[in-house]
């Protein structure tokens, strides 16, 4: 087979109106964009307040002046959130595989795991935040924590381990029961079944739906501040009292979102990658 | 010499008898046959010699060794048993390699570099040696089944189980597979398999079964059981298809 495909007139025009096709919806998203952002400008500028909200949250000064602080409040938050993030991993990972164990000698762990999602989803982060943050050093345990910053973390983890959890558990149980037969009847035991079949086929399943999570630990890692370290909040609050000028929040605001925003896109990057290793289909 | 005995074996779901004390005895490369009709409980009766399902009385021994037993180790069982199902089942996030070498590796203990050197023997044997490193995704029906094939045979077992393995096939690809199945059988391989390919198992089979409703009703020589049917539900059987 020696045929060589040239482009038929066809083919050349078919192309060419879906050129012009693709040249009008850029014109069209730019227009619209334009439009709405002069609107919403316009709009903030013509209402009476402005001129007192932007001296007080927009204040070029102020933010310059305050984001060294910010910043370096910042970098606890970060820190929090790195060291948090891979230990409700693990731990979360752990706890779906608990509630997947069959055998009755397992009962005892299967319950407890369960209950512990129960619990944990159940009480709002600040709460539980402040339930360990302050009930903990008060029990006055030989060699228990009193840092607000680790009682911060912990609680922070044992509130996201429990959503985690009920991710990867979703993902275990979405794959198919004829995958499990497959590797069992190839002489693997459950354990190895989970480990080289269902768990990884789960995890590429359930990626989106983590990082999602973890945008959400991200912002809370703020609720920490609670506690009174000084992270990116509590730095904008001194801030915000001490001159009595809220633009410092708008710095820290601007922080969270610089590291939320990379996220959600590369969220996007690999749901769609996804898609397309699936062909669209499935 | 006898390799798998099927003594009176019953299986229920709920209230629905599905085997009603199925006798079967397999010799060692021998190729067994089941047919009968959607429901009649092929499938169910596989999955009960690889213990994928368990039998409510009866005993199956293989190599004179109760297989059925409460306290036999089912991993163990199944390690000298290979199934393979009409959907295939690879498994979708490893090569066509790894899929063949998992087993091997991690449940006999092979080394990954003659795991490897094995399973690209199969593979160039039954005409896959480009796809070695192909998802399974990328391979048609036919070439996913016969991945699934090997991948059984890669452990060496004693015994493979066939369910159905074509019907998901297009036409066309029926016949690649087919000729896997054929090759095994001249390899020497014990094989038992449900099937809806009347055609080939008369070709291929050294015992055809007949069961209906859970029950195995007739059982003989291929040409016996094709030529001249002894029970009129075989005969109607054989007459519809
Ligand atoms: N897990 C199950 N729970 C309840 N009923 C089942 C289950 N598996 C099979 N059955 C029933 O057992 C009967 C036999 O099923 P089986 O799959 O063995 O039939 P088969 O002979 O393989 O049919 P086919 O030719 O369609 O594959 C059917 O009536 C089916 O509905
Ligand atoms: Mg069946």
């Amino acid at each position: 087979m020696t045929t060589t495909w040239v482009k038929s007139d066809r083919q050349k025009e078919r192309e060419k109106l879906l050129k012009a096709r693709a040249r009008r919806s850029v014109s069209a998203a730019t227009i619209s964009t334009v439009v709405v952002v002069v609107l919403v400008v316009v709009g903030l500028r013509a209402s009476p307040g402005w001129p007192v909200v932007q001296e007080k949250f927009f204040n070029w000064d102020a933010l310059v002046a305050s984001l060294p602080d910010v910043l370096r409040g910042f970098l606890l938050n970060v820190t929090i959130f790195l060291i948090a993030e891979p230990v409700i991993l693990l731990l979360g990972l752990g706890v779906a595989l608990l509630r997947g164990l069959r055998s009755p000698v397992f009962f005892p762990l299967r319950a407890l795991a369960a209950l512990y999602t129960d619990i944990f989803r159940g009480i709002p982060v600040l709460l539980l935040i402040f339930l360990i943050g302050f009930g903990v050093p008060a029990l006055r345990l030989q060699g228990a924590p009193n840092d607000p910053v680790v009682l911060g973390t912990i609680a922070l983890i044992l509130s996201y381990t429990s959503f985690v959890a009920e991710v990867f558990r979703s993902g275990i149980d979405s794959i198919h029961p004829s995958q499990r037969s497959a590797a069992r009847s190839l002489g693997l035991s459950h354990g190895q079944t989970m480990r080289y079949v269902v768990v990884p086929q789960a995890v590429r399943r359930v990626v989106p739906p983590l990082l999602n999570d973890f945008a959400s630990l991200q912002k809370d890692t703020a609720l920490v501040a609670t506690l009174g370290p000084l992270e990116a909040l509590r730095q904008a609050q001194i801030y915000a009292y001490d001159k009595f000028n809220y633009t410092s929040y708008v710095a820290a605001a601007l922080l969270f979102v610089a590291l939320t925003v990379p996220m959600a896109r590369f969220t996007d990057h690999l749901a769609a990658r996804a898609a397309r290793q699936r062909g669209g289909a499935t | 010499m006898t390799l798998l005995t099927i003594d009176g074996v019953w299986k229920r779901y709920g209230e629905h008898e599905v085997l009603k004390g199925v006798d079967l005895a397999v010799d060692t490369h021998e190729v067994v046959c089941l047919i009968g009709a959607s429901g009649s409980g092929k499938s169910t009766l596989l999955r009960c010699v690889n213990l994928l399902e368990t039998v409510d009385d009866g005993a199956i021994t293989l190599d004179d060794v109760e297989i059925t037993d409460v306290r036999a180790d089912p991993d163990d069982v199944r390690k000298r048993i290979g199934i393979v199902f009409q959907a295939y089942n690879l498994f979708p996030h490893m090569s066509v390699l790894d899929n063949i070498t998992l087993a091997p590796r991690k449940v006999h203990g092979v080394g990954r570099a003659q795991a490897e050197e094995q399973a690209r023997e199969l593979l160039t044997r039954f005409g896959l040696e480009s796809k070695a490193r192909d998802y399974p995704d990328r391979l048609s029906g036919g070439q996913q089944q016969r991945v699934a094939i090997i991948r059984a045979i890669a452990t060496q077992p004693r015994l493979l189980l066939l369910d159905e393995v074509t019907s998901a096939l297009d036409p066309t690809l029926v016949n690649e597979v087919l000729g896997v199945i054929r090759e095994l059988k001249e390899s020497g391989m014990t094989m038992i398999l449900a099937t809806h390919e009347m055609g080939f198992a008369r070709d291929i089979a050294d015992t055809v079964c007949f069961l209906a409703d859970g029950v195995l009703l007739e059982r003989g020589h291929p040409d016996q059981i094709f030529g001249a049917p002894k029970h009129p539900r075989t005969r109607e059987f054989l007459s519809r298809t």
